[in-house]
């Protein structure tokens, strides 16, 4: 059985610098990062020292409060820097690619695995961390039971790849694997989401064992979190799990072949990207290779993941663990003289008061000017036209920062994530930072409930 | 621009903490950023953001208000030369309400704009750009013969005990430029009802011909004298007395247009506010034990400042409701009390400031029940999944 759902609510931000179907390249970079921040929450404990030597797969750094999650590098090296940031947060640990060790985690068929000695699998091989939840979207407890699990088969952020075009570049057998292994982790259904304004995606031709679920509409149509709302909404206490796409594959990989590569297809994107395309690489690696020459000269912004929730990264930096995706825009440092009072024919915005609002169809390069100063909530009624969930944004946002625990939890705080609210924070007229308030909320939650 | 620009960024250290000025730092910011969109990038969050800021909206009302303004500047000439028994020519009765009204906005804006600098620089906020309307609405819902230093009392009132506060723009429980006009109706209605304020020089009452009474098609109503009124076209283009921005409902139309258009006014409380007001009218309709009574629902629509009231005050969306089903609510109930207080209660010509301002105080009220429904609904949601799971 399918089902579709037609979303209305939500926006398609049209920044220009959309990807070309075509792989440009294989690329090795010789550094590669895993970033503890790329995952909220995490409290991590080191497990080397620069100078050690690591195989593909073996251990860096664990989770204090389950040290049973590992994460481990992408490739053999050398441990070359761990850096720390403000309080000695450790903010990466970086490893040197050097020859071919890799860590043997054994061949397997996962229909033949217990669910127990799946999760040890994916536990050992540091694949664990793919396996998300909802609520408050972290790491997946291992040991508890999750209603469902969804795969989230494509992506309706601004420039996000097209998960169709990699995964007709991906072997589909270690796509099945993956499925077949992920299905063994609960007793309820497993759904794979896919893109309903398109033809039968290829994901969802090959997904077998799985239900299929078709969402159409402007993003957030393709956030997890809307999935799950629309189709096994979390009530307190209830635990609903998520895998992306690409790390289903992984997951295959790591059973058909015994190994950790997290392999990726990569979509370089942004206004200032000279050939935005996509690119194989391993996640975590750095990005040198995939901007040197193919970015414009300028104060840039380079952006491991989207423009509404990537993360800052260093022309030099590494993707997070995360992301398919690297936008480069320019940065919006700059004066404008009377920018609120001119007609604004080159002015992109949700709302109808530039003169831009007459060519619906253009795309734009945008910066990152906050264009204006951060006010009290004022205007109404703006978040819910593009939250296409049954919520109540504002009134949970205020309740988030009145630190209302149980108004939180009436409005629904299970349900949702910060990328949920990306939107709701690009079109705030009063420039209110929402999507930390909602993490905020979320930790709250976590530590309330805890 | 850049030579202001480096002007600026000279001035800019003196006014910074420990600065020779700093005490003025919210007043430079203020102009700063007036001047020039900061050069504030996103920090945290979302890379890219909208270009809109409280700025653009705020200056969307005010181009909103012009056909209301300009039209009112042209209706204050028509009728004080109409009283005097002189037949203008359109730019000269233009001119005459136009060098009326400049001084009511000036007195407007510097009270207001004034408080807003100081209580600003007390909290180390930014400035608040809400005045930039509120400075506006003020003189337009006025009589145009209030004395200015009741103007600047009123503005002062409402500023600070209506919205300073209470934490300044975005906290305010009541629209600030009701409360400035609800004050001077409260503390001197000799200034505020009547017939004679309305008109320009007919309360000194100099060289006013005989038959000109300056009455509002709303004292004619109170009076019982509903065969007085003028046509509905007439009211309709506004060129009877009233308040200086409230008379035309055509020019208000075309500010609606421009708020439902850019989206910056809610139009389900101007349809519902319309919608109320007819329910009322027609129920008055069935009673219909008076003239007022037995008036078509339309015309309330054109009298007073029901049109205004709709557009302009019951859609701040900081004093409404804030979810969209209490919109309907929240509007329904303006057009209909409002209706029922001018015609019931005789005490009261007009009932759209009293309407807007009372359900200013039970829009957290009505928006507290839409939120509970949505609360009860998730509940019911949790109880049906746990039913399937264990069965």
């Amino acid at each position: 059985m399918s089902r579709s759902v037609k979303l209305k609510k939500g926006f398609d931000i049209r920044i220009a610098g959309k990807a070309e179907k075509l792989i440009a390249g294989d690329v090795n970079p010789v550094l590669y990062g895993v970033k503890p921040v790329d995952f909220p929450g995490l409290i991590p404990r080191l497990n080397v020292k620069p100078g050690d030597m690591v195989r593909a797969g073996s251990m860096l750094f664990h989770d204090k409060l389950h040290p049973e999650i590992l994460f481990t590098s992408p490739v053999s090296g050398k441990v070359v820097a761990i850096s720390r940031g403000d309080r000695r947060k450790l903010l990466e640990v970086v490893v040197e690619r050097k020859g071919n060790d890799v860590m043997d985690f054994g061949i397997a068929n996962p229909e033949e695995l217990a669910p127990e000695e799946i999760t040890e699998h994916l536990l050992a091989s540091g694949l664990w961390p793919a396996v998300r939840q909802r609520p408050y979207h972290v790491i997946a407890k291992p040991g508890d039971v999750p209603k469902s699990i969804f795969i989230t088969g494509f992506d309706t952020a601004p420039l996000a790849p097209d998960y169709n075009f990699i995964m007709q570049n991906t072997p589909v057998k270690l796509f099945r694997t993956g499925l077949a292994a992920i299905s063994k982790l609960t007793d309820g259904k497993v759904h794979l989401v896919t893109d309903g304004d398109g033809a039968v995606t290829q994901a969802a031709a090959n997904a077998g064992g799985v239900e299929i679920s078709y969402f159409s509409g402007p993003h957030p149509a393709g956030n997890v979190g809307v999935h799950i709302h629309h189709i096994d909404p979390v009530n307190k206490g209830e635990v609903v799990w998520f895998v992306n796409l690409q790390d289903v594959v992984t997951i295959g990989r790591l059973f058909e072949e015994g190994i950790y590569r997290p392999e990726r297809i990569v979509a370089v994107t942004g206004s200032d990207v000279l050939h935005p395309r996509y690119y194989k690489m391993l996640s975590g690696g750095s990005i040198i290779p995939l901007v040197s020459d193919n970015v414009n000269k300028g104060h840039l912004r380079y952006i491991s993941g989207n423009v509404l929730t990537g993360t800052r990264i260093e022309p030099d930096g590494y993707l997070g663990y995360y992301d398919s995706q690297l936008t480069v825009i320019p940065e919006g440092d700059y004066f404008e003289f009377f920018g609120w009072a001119a007609p604004g024919i080159k002015k992109f915005s949700f709302s109808k008061t530039f003169a831009s609002s007459i060519f619906p169809k253009k795309s734009y390069r945008l910066d990152t000017n906050l264009h204006g100063g951060e006010r009290a909530f004022v205007m109404t009624g703006q978040y819910e036209k593009v939250l296409p969930m049954d919520i109540f944004p504002m009134q949970l946002l205020k309740a988030i920062l009145a630190g209302d625990v149980e108004m939180m939890e009436n409005l629904g705080i299970y349900e949702v994530a910060e990328e949920d609210f990306a939107l709701c924070e690009f079109i705030c007229t009063s420039k209110i930072e929402i999507q930390s308030i909602v993490r905020q909320g979320l930790e709250m939650m976590i530590k309330e409930m805890s | 621009m850049s030579f202001l620009r480096e002007k600026l960024d000279k001035l800019k250290p003196q006014f910074s903490e420990g600065g020779r000025f700093a005490k003025l730092r919210s007043v430079f910011e203020g102009f700063e950023s007036f001047m020039f969109v900061s050069d504030k990038v996103t920090f945290k969050g979302s890379h890219v953001r909208d270009t809109i800021d409280l700025k653009r909206t705020m200056s969307v009302v005010i181009i909103a208000l012009v056909p209301a303004l300009l039209f009112g500047a042209y209706n204050t000439g028509l009728q004080h030369f109409k009283s005097v028994g002189v037949d203008p020519a359109v730019l000269q009765a233009f001119w005459f309400g136009f060098v009326k009204l400049l001084p009511l906005i000036i007195v407007s804006y510097v009270v207001g704009l004034g408080i807003e600098f100081i209580a600003a620089q007390i909290r180390g906020h930014e400035i608040n750009e809400g005045f930039l309307v509120t400075g506006l609405l003020i003189p337009l819902i006025m009589p145009v013969d209030i004395p200015l230093w009741m103007l600047a009392l009123a503005t002062a009132f409402a500023v600070i005990l209506g919205k300073e506060v209470f934490g300044g723009t975005g906290m305010n429980v009541f629209n600030p430029a009701l409360l400035a006009r609800a004050f001077l109706f409260f503390s001197y209605p000799g200034w505020m009802t009547g017939d004679k304020v309305w008109t320009e020089g007919l309360t000194a009452g100099q060289n006013i011909i005989d038959g000109y009474s300056g009455a509002t098609p709303l004292s004619f109503c109170a009076a019982g004298e509903v065969t007085k009124l003028p046509s509905f076209m007439q009211m309709f283009i506004g060129t009877i007395p009233g308040s200086v921005g409230e008379t035309s409902t055509i020019a208000i139309l075309i500010g609606a247009i421009i708020l439902i258009v850019t989206g910056i006014g809610s139009w389900k409380i101007m349809v519902s506010v319309f919608a109320g007001g007819a329910f009322m009218g027609l129920l008055l309709n069935a009673f219909s034990a008076n003239p007022y009574m037995e008036l078509p629902f339309y015309y309330h629509y054109v009298m007073g400042g029901f049109a205004f009231g709709a557009v302009f005050m019951a859609t701040d969306p900081v004093s409404g409701s804030q979810t969209e089903k209490g919109k309907w609510i929240y509007g329904f109930l303006i057009g209909l009390l409002s209706i029922l207080i001018r015609v019931v209660n005789p005490a009261y010509p007009e009932g759209v400031m009293l309407a807007i301002l009372l359900m200013n105080v039970f829009a957290p009220l009505i928006d507290y029940y839409v939120v509970q429904s949505g609360i009860k609904r998730r509940l019911k949601r949790a109880r049906v999944t746990i039913k399937i799971n264990t069965k």
